[in-house]
């Protein structure tokens, strides 16, 4: 066994090159992991919202979107966006940033669909006793739906950013030096010690999400206290 | 002069003709009791006058005015008559007082002090101000509607539409809420209630009607309409609530 080998690259590992080269590694996942997470919400909390409207133009498109990207393998969306991105914008987009556009378009469907689902199960009469009082449709989802409906997505969300941890691996096919990539050059580099360094990084990712999935049952107990009281 | 009108209203639900050609007025003060079997379409009535149902047919007037003109403002049309709903749909994330604040603050743009100042008041009048600073799942049924109720007259309603008030409340319970609906009639507050609380409906109803299959079939004063009825079947009806 050539554990040396994972214990010399540890460090390459955790954080790329940096801080003599840009940033990779379980850093870069982690921050693509973020950035994706967090770019979905606000996107997919929009596109939830059109989906729910009345309005044919807002809710027909959100459907096709949703439908579309629930449709598409992640790794079709990354690939398209890497390729389509310079045709579109007349030059080639950082793969990093390509990726993360392309986590956060492909997570907000899914985060939409989280959304509906949180808005639809609450009682039709907090809307209509919303809405009666003079409140817009606007104001009842803002401070009454919401707030709500936000509280109880709160562990799929989690969920959601759990697989995106995950899936970001994937960004390794265009490139990016994350976790899985830089697994793979040093693998490349030495060539001895293929178990190790991909066991290593096998573990690396499970802590993470373990990390993300225990806050996460901390959290819903934490809720479920909150809304025996709330209710 | 009727302060609210319903002329030849009709509504379907798909092919289902819920109401039939409603013709009603209801003068500035006026308390109305409506009563009759389930799915006659009482609840739809009241949800179209403040529109949270459309009507097909037919023109329902507040004040000489089409609720439905172009130029009307839902929302403030809705701040204007207030509802209060068999199953309270109070907010469970906001505090009691939060509650009744929400609309004021959003809708008629008062100040915070200000909606609270009005909505302490409010709950002192339905007698639940110490309950101020809890949350609704904190409150019996009773004091939920009667939060509810303040919610709805925080916004300084012109009419007041009550489904079934009582209807989810223990029998204990169920006095303490129609006395605040007595009060406010007796303060002159216009009313439209589904209820089949005929004691109320003695107390403090102008007048009665009775619905039946989406038709008004029988209307009258609470006399003429607990003591000779002249349809068949709000007979059997009366017979049967009491
Ligand atoms: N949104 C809807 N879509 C389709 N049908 C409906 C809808 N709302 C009500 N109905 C139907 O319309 C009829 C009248 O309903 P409504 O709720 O007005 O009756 P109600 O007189 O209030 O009865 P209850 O005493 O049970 O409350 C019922 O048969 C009901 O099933
Ligand atoms: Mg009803």
């Amino acid at each position: 066994m050539h554990w040396d080998i994972v214990w010399n690259n540890l460090g390459y590992f955790l954080i790329g090159p940096y801080p003599n080269g840009p940033l990779g590694g379980l850093a870069m996942s982690i921050l693509l992991a973020i950035g994706g997470i967090f770019g979905a919400f606000w996107l997919g909390l929009a596109i939830g919202l059109m989906r729910l409207s009345q309005k044919v133009w807002f809710k027909y498109p959100a459907i096709v979107y949703i439908e579309i990207i629930r449709g598409t393998p992640l790794l079709m969306v990354i690939f398209w966006f890497y390729f389509l991105a310079p045709i579109l914008l007349g030059k080639p987009l950082p793969e990093a940033t390509s990726a993360l556009i392309s986590f956060i378009v492909f997570t907000s469907a899914y985060i939409a669909e989280i959304v509906r689902a949180g808005v639809q199960s609450l009682p039709r009469g907090q809307m209509e006793a919303a809405r009666s009082t003079g409140l817009t449709h606007f104001q009842a989802m803002r401070y009454v739906i919401l707030p709500q409906a936000l509280r109880n997505m709160i562990p799929s969300f989690v969920n959601q950013f759990v697989s995106l941890t995950k899936d970001t691996s994937l960004a390794y096919i265009i490139g990016v030096n994350e976790l899985t990539r830089a697994a793979t050059q040093v693998n490349n580099r030495t060539l001895i010690a293929p178990t190790e360094i991909f066991l290593t990084i096998a573990v690396l990712y499970f802590i993470v999400c373990y990390v993300l999935t225990s806050i996460s049952r901390r959290l819903e107990k934490h809720l479920a206290r909150y809304q025996a009281r709330g209710r | 002069m009727a302060y609210l009108e319903l002329k030849n209203v009709h509504k379907w639900f798909g092919n289902f003709h819920v109401l039939k050609n409603i013709n009603e007025q209801v003068d500035k003060g006026e308390v109305l009791v409506i009563c009759g079997p389930s799915g006659s379409g009482k609840s739809t009535l009241i949800r179209c006058i403040n529109r949270l149902e459309e009507i097909d047919k037919g023109e329902i007037l507040f004040k000489n005015k089409s609720i439905h003109a172009k130029d009307v403002n839902i929302n403030q049309l809705r701040a204007d008559i207030g509802i209060v709903f068999q199953q309270f749909n109070l907010y469970p994330h906001l505090t009691v007082l939060q509650n009744i604040t929400l609309a004021p603050i959003k809708v008629r743009k008062m100040s915070k002090d200000e909606a609270e100042t009005i909505a302490l008041k409010l709950l002192e009048r339905v007698g639940i101000k110490e309950q101020a600073h809890k949350y609704p799942a904190e409150l019996s049924g009773g004091q939920q509607q009667r939060v509810a109720i303040a919610r709805a007259l925080a916004m300084k309603p012109k009419v007041m539409l009550f489904d079934e008030p009582t209807s989810a409340l223990d029998p204990e319970m169920i006095n303490e809420v129609l006395n605040v609906m007595k009060d406010l009639a007796k303060d002159g507050m216009t009313m439209l209630c589904v209820t089949h609380e005929m004691g109320f409906a003695k107390e403090v109803a102008d007048r009665v009607i009775f619905m039946d299959q989406g038709e008004i079939i029988e209307r009258g004063t609470p006399e003429h309409f607990f003591t000779n009825p002249t349809h068949e079947r709000t007979k059997a009806f009366l017979k049967e609530i009491l």
